[in-house]
């Protein structure tokens, strides 16, 4: 606690840092979700995108990361009375429905307590773990994955 | 001879007779046969209906839909008329209120929809298969998952209703079923 009083000061002078050199980008680089048009024009219909089909486990781009959905989801539905995702994907499942069993990590609460079925915070799936597109990146990326760990 | 005539005369009245009562029946059948019907009840529209619309059945690519008689109706005859008479049980609780509120009708739920999977369960999923044939699916067009399980499914003898619950509505609290896909510890 006492740590954290002395960091303050430290931690405001840093924020204000931020905040000044971002404002400075992106008063260049602001652009709405309109586009470059202008404001009594009518913009043009973005083209559709669409939910792959089912397809091959999608390649994890770093470590940790959790896992693409490489299926359709359209109606599946995740409640506090029934999870869809894990009908397939729970450790009483998964080998029935040739399905990705859900991660250990996923069974610990945020006090690392370990629990004997899923943990409230990973209950809901789509928190972290999202089906793909026919959309392309809106922005470039140049990351590489470590050679030791990466596994594709 | 006036004898005669009585007797040709009554059977004439009750031929017509007849057909008017089977056609009436028959009429009467039809329209508690709708959409429009099931959801007059609000036990029915606030529930099971508001969770269907927007679902595939109700909505999709190609505009075919499957109202609440298409999967809760068989269609031949003798089977129709069973499911009828069992109706009366829905008239019962309609009166006494068993499910007049959302918060009634979530507790009675699970009771409910094991009802309608025994069935389906007991008829091979037969109001599913009306429309849907595993015998008329082209697997080569359908999803990875589908195309695998359905395979599977068809060679150990399971029906459509063992995979697909929950297709039109939300699904109870089956953690009786399967305590490994409900929320384990819930919020009081
Ligand atoms: C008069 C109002 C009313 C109408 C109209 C109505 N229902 Fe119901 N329905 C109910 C009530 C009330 C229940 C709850 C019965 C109980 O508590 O056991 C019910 C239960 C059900 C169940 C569960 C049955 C079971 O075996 O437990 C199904 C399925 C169902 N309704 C479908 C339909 C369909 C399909 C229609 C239209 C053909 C329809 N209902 C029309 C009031 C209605
Ligand atoms: C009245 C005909 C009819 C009946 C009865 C019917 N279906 Fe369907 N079903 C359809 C139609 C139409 C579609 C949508 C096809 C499309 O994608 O255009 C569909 C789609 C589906 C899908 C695909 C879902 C998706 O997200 O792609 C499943 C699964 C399904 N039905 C299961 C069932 C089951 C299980 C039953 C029985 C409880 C049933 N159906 C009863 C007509 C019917
Ligand atoms: C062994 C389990 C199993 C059985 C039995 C089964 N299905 Fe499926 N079905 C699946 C799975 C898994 C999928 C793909 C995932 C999904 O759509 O949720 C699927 C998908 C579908 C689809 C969508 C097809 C697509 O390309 O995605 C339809 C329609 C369908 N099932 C109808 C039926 C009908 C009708 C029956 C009964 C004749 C049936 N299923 C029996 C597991 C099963
Ligand atoms: C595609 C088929 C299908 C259609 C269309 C459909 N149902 Fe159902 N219904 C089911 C199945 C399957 C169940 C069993 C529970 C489950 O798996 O969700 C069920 C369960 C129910 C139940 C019991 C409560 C529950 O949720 O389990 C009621 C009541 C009901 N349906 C009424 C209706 C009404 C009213 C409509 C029309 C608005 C309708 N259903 C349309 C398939 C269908």
């Amino acid at each position: 606690m006492k740590n954290q009083t002395a960091k303050k000061p430290l931690l405001a002078a840093l924020g204000l840092c931020a905040l000044l050199l971002g404002q400075s980008a992106l008063a260049v680089e602001i652009q709405s979700l309109r586009g470059e048009n202008a404001i009594d024009e009518t913009t043009e219909v973005p083209e559709v995108k669409r939910y792959n089909k089912d397809g091959q486990p999608l390649p994890r781009n770093y470590v940790l990361q959790p896992p693409l959905i490489p299926h359709k989801i359209d109606g599946y539905e995740v409640t506090i009375k029934h999870n869809k995702c894990l009908s397939c994907h729970s450790w009483k499942n998964y080998r029935r429905h040739h399905a990705t069993k859900i991660s250990q990590t996923h069974f610990q609460s945020r006090d690392g307590v370990v629990l004997a079925n899923v943990s409230a915070r990973r209950y809901f799936c789509l928190q972290c773990h999202v089906p793909q597109t026919n959309a392309l990146p809106l922005v470039d990326n140049t990351f590489e994955p470590v050679e030791s760990v990466s596994s594709w | 001879m006036a004898k005669r005539n009585i007797a040709i005369g009554t059977l004439l009245v009750g031929m017509v007779l007849g057909v008017i009562f089977w056609g009436g029946f028959n009429w009467a059948m039809e329209l508690t046969n709708t959409e429009q019907f099931c959801i007059s009840c609000h036990e029915m529209r606030d529930n099971v209906y508001a969770e269907y619309k927007g679902r595939i059945h109700d909505l999709n690519r190609t505009g075919v839909r499957a109202t609440c008689p298409d999967c809760h109706v068989p269609k031949e005859w003798i089977y129709k008329i069973k499911r009828k008479i069992q109706a009366s049980n829905e008239l019962y609780h309609k009166v006494m209120g068993s499910i007049d509120t959302r918060e009634k009708f979530e507790a009675k739920r699970l009771e409910l929809a094991r009802h309608v999977w025994k069935t389906m369960k007991e008829t091979d999923s037969r109001e599913c298969r009306n429309c849907h044939e595993y015998g008329s699916m082209d697997y080569m067009a359908q999803g990875r998952r589908a195309r695998r399980e359905h395979q599977e499914g068809l060679d150990a003898g399971k029906t459509c209703i063992d995979c697909h619950k929950g297709i039109a509505h939300q699904l109870p609290d089956m953690s009786e079923e399967d305590p490994s896909a409900v929320l384990a510890v819930k919020p009081e």
